[in-house]
């Protein structure tokens, strides 16, 4: 930028903290010049029937919560299933009701509802519903009404999907994956009724979410507070909105990909299927491609997985920061690898698909692709890392998940590079080692910034704080089973047990496999059973919780500074809060406190060293 | 707007850099319905794309050949079949009403509410020919025994593609029509003047909805020349 451009325009900047350098020749109202406001005001909805309070209620706040719940109650049905899985695969023949059948609808289900349905939703329309307007010091969505249908549509998709369970021929038994041919096909569960709910309650969810979506990227690029830079965002943001961007792109494909195979089923279009002898029977079906469906699906596939992670990124850098009182190390970084990352997911889809019969070269590039991305992603692990190198930290229940995430999410990346070379990959993909994977670093990694968050911001939401004693019993139950869930299920891939099957039959490697799975299954139970500790820690800090009161946590982020705790409807009463600075400013030099929060004035800390953001 | 701070922005790619590193809005002077639209039409060109490409490879490796499409797609005019007729009356029906449109929206700007209105109507009646004109050759096909999952000119697929993606695109052009005229019904009722609050969302009214809806209609356009470039002159 040359000279005679920045004279022209400083007023136009927002960058108070650019003149505090010469502190001697300004005066104090200089220091604090944030420009002036461009938006109106905006009007709100008040609700005033218990109905449009808190059922079909447009605060964000309120619609955050909802789907928080929503999330939950279907995820807790995807662990109850995950445990009758478990109970299969450990004591084979043990529960009558388990056929082979009802296993594979358990997979699949289980599968679908946690990726799609329990953290997409929990992430970012849990999550980012209640944290955007308040973090970026927006009164609300900036279209609170789409946002409360958006809501309701999620909500309609699962109970779609829930009643798949009880149409005839049960839900589908496709795997997560929903592959044609065998999807639609008689022979696999549910090939009726089962996958058309599946793909109806999957369409809802898009048209559900991306209402959702354009609120959350709108609101965060367009409806700021005064002095709020996106280079002054907490990570959170970033990573939701990155999210949200990716979801807005990603989700098309699977809309594409459902409609197709519904096409297939109900009239018998032939875009994905082959052609077909079927018991000796020449099927209607001929001329379509399988692989196809395949790439649709992992052009949106891939993209989730970090429509899952990104969130999670963000969120656990904020909580790191705070409970280490340090800055968070290289916030920039830390952006331009959200959206690095966010941006290369779309160019690595076909490593799920090395074993499918696509062009060699093909698996020659994505591997490449792949293995690209875990450079930002390792820049991100060493940044965490960094900050919490000689920091002050406070080893709260907080902290701890942060620590268990860093841990299992390095664990799930290692064995994910394994997995990005086409070489390793071939004999290990349907594997065990792959369900270890997975979990690892996008089922046991997000879970515990989840629960991080949860025993972060649940002060903000209820102005309680939850109980430390049982949230650190819950974590060490939670991390160490988890790990005892998925790490033997490393060599269990190595010798070769292969995923989704329902029972081992008399294969050679049976015997050395049997013992651990029992394990596993034990492990399994008592991390689902441990979850009810947290659930009750919730439900009775809700009463007898300590009383939270303002920033319990010292942070400096907006969210905490509302006039009332838990924030009320327009977050800021009377005016919108002013930005100075970015959410980092901790233990800085100079300083009277630990602390310098986001709307603290550059003048009320003249002897501070802070960092120019 | 009332900040008179937007009026001297820097322009050209200084101004974007300035305009993304500044404070509470990214893109300076848009409304949030403007941005919202054009990041739903984002969206939605995905969708467009994975179509349009899921044609591309399905018309590629079929087993059976692709049907002649000049053939398959011309109207007989006094026994005399003529390629490319129909289409191109629909194609210069829908571009004609992306133009009436677009006056649409500067008569809106200028509160000139008569003009305003009559334009969206026309791009309404536009989007209705269109939507009918379709209508027309779906039955047409249909009566020649194509269907979506039969084709007695070749392979199937031309069927199932043909159905499917004109068929998206035409529920696309009939919830726009139906917008058109509820637009019409609010302008003429003045309430983009008065600034009466919305059914639903209890929001207030502006102008600025006749350029958004104007976005989505050029969209819906410009999608429809892919299609047909892809459909009927491949
Ligand atoms: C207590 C927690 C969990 C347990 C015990 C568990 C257990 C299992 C089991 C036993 C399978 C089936 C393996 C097979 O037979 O192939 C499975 C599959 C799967 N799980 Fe989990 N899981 C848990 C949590 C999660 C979470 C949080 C996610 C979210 C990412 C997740 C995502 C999946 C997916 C995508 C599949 C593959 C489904 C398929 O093959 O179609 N799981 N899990
Ligand atoms: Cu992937």
């Amino acid at each position: 930028m040359s000279d005679e451009y920045n004279q022209k325009n400083t007023p136009l900047e927002a960058q108070s903290s650019e003149t505090m350098t010469d502190i001697s020749g300004t005066t104090s109202k200089d220091i604090d010049y944030v420009r002036p406001a461009e938006l109106p005001e905006q009007d709100l909805y008040h609700g005033h029937s218990f109905i449009t309070k808190w059922v079909f209620c447009q605060d964000a706040k309120v619609i955050g919560v909802q789907y928080f719940l929503t999330a939950v109650f279907t995820g807790i049905v995807g662990l109850v299933l995950s445990w009758l899985m478990r109970l299969q695969l450990g004591y084979p023949d043990l529960v009558p009701f388990i056929t082979a059948e009802h296993y594979y609808q358990f997979v699949t289900m289980h599968g679908m509802i946690m990726v799609v349905y329990f953290l997409t939703a929990l992430f970012l329309g849990g999550f980012g519903n209640y944290l955007i307007p308040l973090m970026v010091g927006a009164r609300d969505m900036v279209f609170p009404y789409v946002n409360m249908v958006s809501f309701w549509m999620f909500f309609i998709a699962v109970c779609v999907l829930m009643a798949s369970f009880f149409v005839p021929g049960g839900p589908t038994g496709a795997g997560w994956t929903l592959y044609p041919p065998q999807a639609i096909l008689p022979g696999t569960p549910g090939s009726n009724m089962g996958i058309i709910l599946m793909l109806a309650s999957l369409s809802l969810f898009v048209i559900g979410f991306t209402m959702g979506g354009l609120n959350y990227i709108i609101t965060i690029l367009q409806a700021r507070t005064r002095g709020m830079t996106l280079m002054r965002m907490p990570l959170t943001i970033w990573g939701i909105f990155t999210a949200t961007a990716l979801a807005m792109l990603a989700f098309p494909a699977l809309l594409v990909s459902c409609i197709m195979m519904t096409l297939d089923k109900m009239l018998e279009t032939s875009f994905f299927m082959p052609a077909i002898i079927q018991a000796g029977e020449v099927l209607d079906y001929g001329g379509g491609s399988p692989v196809l469906f395949q790439h649709l699906f992992w052009f949106f596939g891939h993209p989730e997985v970090y429509i899952v992670a990104l969130p999670a990124f963000g969120i656990v850098s904020d909580l790191i920061s705070v409970h280490a009182r340090k800055n968070i190390f290289g916030y920039r970084m830390m952006v331009w690898a959200i959206v690095g990352i966010g941006g290369l997911s779309f160019f690595v889809w076909a490593h799920h698909m090395y074993v499918s019969g696509m062009n060699p070269w093909f698996g020659f590039f994505f591997a490449t692709t792949t293995l690209i991305i875990a450079v930002p992603t390792a820049l991100k692990v060493y940044n965490w890392i960094i900050t919490l190198f000689r920091a002050n930290i406070r080893m709260n229940t907080v902290m701890l998940f942060c620590l268990g995430f860093i841990v299992t999410f390095v664990n799930g990346g290692i064995t994910g590079i394994f997995l990005g070379n086409v070489a390793v990959d071939i004999p290990l993909s349907d594997t065990y080692f792959v369900i270890a994977h997975f979990h690892m670093v996008m089922g046991v990694a997000p879970l515990m910034v989840i629960m991080g968050a949860v025993y972060h911001w649940f002060p903000l939401v209820t102005g309680r704080m939850l109980s430390e004693k049982l949230g650190k019993w819950h974590f060490w139950f939670t991390f160490l089973g988890a790990y005892s869930i998925y790490f033997p299920m490393h060599y269990l891939g190595f010798i070769g047990v292969p995923r989704r099957y329902f029972e081992m039959y008399d294969s050679p490697y049976v015997a050395s496999a049997t013992g651990m799975n029992e394990f596993i299954t034990v492990a399994a139970l008592i991390v689902g059973f441990a979850q009810f500790i947290f659930i009750y820690n919730i439900v009775t800090s809700l009463s007898i919780g300590k009383p939270a009161g303002k920033n319990p946590w010292k942070a400096n982020s907006l969210e905490w500074l509302t006039p009332e705790v838990p924030p009320a409807h327009g977050n800021w009463g009377e005016k919108l809060p002013v930005i100075h600075r970015w959410p980092y400013d901790f233990n800085v030099p100079g300083a009277k406190e630990d602390y310098i929060t986001q709307t603290t004035p550059p003048s009320e800390v003249m002897s501070a060293e802070v960092e120019k953001t | 707007m009332s900040d008179n701070s937007l009026n001297n922005l820097p322009g050209g790619f200084k101004g974007m850099s300035h305009d993304m590193g500044s404070d509470q809005t990214a893109f300076k002077g848009a409304q949030w319905g403007k941005v919202m639209m054009w990041i739903f039409l984002l969206s939605d060109t995905f969708i467009f794309s994975c179509f349009l490409i899921s044609y591309m490879k399905g018309r590629t490796s079929t087993v059976v050949d692709w049907p002649n499409t000049s053939e398959v797609f011309s109207l007989h005019v006094g026994g005399v079949p003529v390629p490319l007729l129909l289409i191109a009356i629909m194609t210069f029906v829908l571009i004609t009403s992306s133009g009436t449109m677009a006056l649409a929206v500067k008569y809106g700007y200028e509160r000139n509410r008569k003009m305003c209105g009559w334009l969206i109507l026309a791009t309404a009646i536009g989007g209705l020919t269109f939507v009918g004109m379709q209508v027309f050759e779906w039955s047409k096909l249909i009566h020649e025994g194509v269907r979506p999952w039969e084709n007695p000119f070749g392979a199937k697929q031309f069927g199932s593609f043909f159905f499917m993606i004109t068929g998206f695109h035409g529920t696309h052009v009939s919830i726009g029509v139906i917008f058109l005229f509820i637009y019409a019904r609010k302008v003429f009722r003045g309430d983009f003047d008065n600034a009466k609050r919305g059914f639903f969302t209890t929001m207030k009214s502006d102008y600025v909805a006749i350029e958004i809806l104007g976005l989505y209609w050029h969209f819906v356009d410009l999608v429809w020349v892919f299609i047909f470039a892809f459909f009927y002159l491949w």
